[in-house]
């Protein structure tokens, strides 16, 4: 292994300079939520070690995991990983196409076996022998199933490779399945999100590449330095939740006040994610901050759930348009009427009794 | 009537003194008296986690409902100075909180109390007996028996339901609850150690929400049966039911051994 270049090597053979190589060994331990002490750990890991190669797999999906990815907010770090990523085998984004970027695929695994890092964006739809999704000729679950076989780990990027996102939605016709439940034998990690935050990814992946292991994970999979809190934990719109006072309406005066956007729908309590702190394009913004609510598009499910705009979502297992309150309600309305007409037949029946005896 | 009962030596009008003196008392009332017996049933802790009980979930629909469906907004102060869905919130954590303990106070008297104190906790599934009087007395709610039977605890129905819906039903609630509460308390949380495996079982905290919603509509369906049953079967059924749940005792209106 010893012929294969350190991250330093590559990024000085990319025209980064060691001060430029300092500063993005703090932004990275400071995004990986890491003390000061790290950043020479950070850049000594990075000066000695072989770097990692990765392979970057696509299967059903838009290609917004990418797009993010590539606007990470510091320059250098896209640059850096990028690099270090597109060297290897990424098919939207190498130089190659066709017969030589299966070739290079090929080469990768061969020369790295057991060493690579599969990032796998989009998953597999599974249905008709997975015809749904080709690849350089074959179904993209074959190339995700070759490709995963000698890699080290596994990150499945976004919510399509994560949980199957809006192409596994009800009924989900081509079966698109995500990542973790195809490839069984090898460690996953999600990082959730419609697309996942740029910083997120970048941090993950370098995380991942200077530690040589995997971030520690929640219970879903999930790198927790990102993912440990819901949007709603640390959201600035808070102080008005707590205080009861919400937007009513798109429009009405409380949303020009700013006013919290529970009522409108907003999924922040119920997602895990960093864009309440780590927000998005260069932390210009992100969807609250702007009058939107959160849709949940890091969670599980998501695409499912009824209407982005309402608080209390369909339930579609009562094969109508209902919601907990309206399914509830009508039941609690129809027992509550049964017992009326119950007590009303047991009064008549006791007076009938009482008749008789009389 | 049996041989098996009971008859002191004196009549009626030659005891009960004080009855008498009160003027209104009948002969026949004498009569009934002698024979009406009562059981000491629930003693004063099932007692007291029976109220506690009903206040805590009373609150926690109110509550509940609130924080699915916020009141209207209310600019009262700046925000930093208003608490109106704090309040609410930590009304219905103060009250899920005194729930709980209850509710594992009433297990541990299960082991501790009397009989009656076990009942709640376990349905004889495998005794075709109990079937068939379940069935009894489902057809005396539907008018088809004349006379109801005598019961110490609750009858076959009543059994039934208070399994499905408090020994079951609360465990539900207090599970979800919980899992929701973990996810503010944070990971590593004594909640989240507890009870965060049922978020990652859910998967999505939206879907555990609405589950705990669905929750609340059983709850309140049963409180709706549960309050209309206890008036109707004290007015109608041959025992004492609400003033039951106050002394403990029930009491029995006649002394008929059918
Ligand atoms: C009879 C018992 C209970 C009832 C009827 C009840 C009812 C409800 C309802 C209707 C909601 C709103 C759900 C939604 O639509 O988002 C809710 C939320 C919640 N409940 Fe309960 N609950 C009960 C017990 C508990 C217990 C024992 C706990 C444990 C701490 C608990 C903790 C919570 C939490 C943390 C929330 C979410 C609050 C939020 O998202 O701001 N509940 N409850
Ligand atoms: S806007 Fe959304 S995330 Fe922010 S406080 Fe309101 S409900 Fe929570
Ligand atoms: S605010 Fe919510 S919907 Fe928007 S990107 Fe973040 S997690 Fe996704």
């Amino acid at each position: 292994m010893s012929t294969i270049e350190t991250f330093y090597d590559v990024m000085r053979r990319q025209g980064i300079t060691r001060r430029s190589f300092m500063k993005y060994c703090s932004l990275t331990a400071a995004a990986l939520g890491l003390g000061p002490a790290y950043v020479p750990k950070i850049a000594e890991a990075m000066e000695t070690k072989p770097r990692t190669p990765v392979i970057w797999v696509h299967g059903l999906e838009c290609t917004c995991c990418s797009e993010s990815f590539i606007r990470s907010a510091h320059p250098l770090a896209k640059d850096v990983v990028l690099s270090m990523i597109s060297l290897d085998y990424d098919d939207t984004l190498m130089a190659a196409a066709g017969t030589a970027a299966e070739a290079a695929l090929q080469d990768t695994i061969e020369k790295y076996k057991g060493n690579y890092i599969l990032a796998v964006e989009g998953n597999p739809p599974l249905n008709e022998d997975g015809m749904f999704c080709i690849v350089g000729g074959k179904p993209f679950v074959e190339q995700l199933k070759h490709a995963a076989e000698h890699a080290k780990a596994i990150i499945s990027w976004g919510a399509c490779a994560s949980y199957g996102c809006v192409q596994a939605a009800a009924p989900n016709p081509t079966r698109a399945t995500p990542v973790h439940k195809v490839i069984t034998d090898k460690p996953i990690i999600k990082v959730p999100g419609c697309p996942p935050i740029a910083e997120v990814m970048t941090g993950v992946i370098t995380y991942m590449l200077t530690f040589d292991r995997l971030p520690e994970l929640d219970r879903q999979g999930r790198p927790a330095m990102f993912y440990s809190q819901r949007i709603h934990d640390k959201c600035y719109r808070r102080p008005h939740f707590d205080a009861g006072q919400f937007v009513e309406h798109w429009d009405d005066d409380y949303a020009r006040k700013g006013y919290c956007l529970y009522k409108m729908g907003c999924k922040g309590p119920t997602t895990y994610n960093a864009c309440s702190t780590v927000r998005w394009n260069d932390g210009v913004s992100f969807p609250i901050q702007s009058g939107h609510g959160c849709i949940g598009c890091s969670e599980d499910g998501f695409w499912d759930q009824g209407s982005f705009y309402d608080r209390l979502t369909n339930i579609k297992q009562f094969g109508i348009e209902a919601n907990a309150d309206k399914v509830g309600g009508t039941a609690a309305a129809v027992v509550g009427g049964a017992v009326a007409v119950h007590a009303a037949v047991s009064a008549l029946k006791r007076a009938q009794k009482k008749n008789e005896e009389a | 009537m049996s041989d098996k009962i009971f008859h002191p030596a004196r009549e009626a009008h030659e005891i009960f003194e004080a009855s008498r003196l009160t003027g209104d008392a009948t002969l026949a009332d004498l009569e009934s008296i002698r024979h009406s017996t009562s059981v000491y049933v629930y003693q004063a802790p099932v007692r007291i986690w029976h109220w506690v009980n009903a206040l805590a979930i009373t609150v926690l629909c109110v509550t509940g409902y609130l924080i699915g469906r916020p009141l209207p907004t209310m600019q009262i102060a700046e925000a930093y100075d208003q608490f109106v869905m704090g309040y609410v919130r930590f009304a219905h954590f103060a009250a899920a909180m005194i729930l709980t303990v209850g509710f594992f106070g009433r297990i541990y008297w299960a082991f501790v109390g009397n009989s009656h104190a076990r009942q709640m906790f376990y349905v004889p599934i495998f005794n075709p007996r109990f079937w068939r009087e379940l069935l009894w007395e489902l057809r005396w709610y539907m008018f088809l028996e004349k006379h109801p039977k005598k019961y110490v605890g609750h009858n076959p129905l009543a059994h039934v339901a208070m399994f499905c819906f408090m020994t079951l039903g609360l465990t539900f609630m207090i599970g979800t609850g919980w899992a929701l509460y973990a996810e503010g308390a944070g990971q590593g949380s004594l909640p989240d150690t507890a009870m965060g495996w049922l978020l990652g079982l859910v998967q999505n905290s939206q879907r555990l929400h609405t589950l705990h919603h669905l929750g609340m509509w059983a709850i309140v369906i049963f409180m709706i049966i549960h309050i209309y049953a206890a008036i109707r079967e004290d007015i109608m059924s041959r025992q004492s039911m609400v003033s039951t749940m106050i002394s403990g005792h029930r009491m029995f209106k006649d002394d008929r051994i059918d």
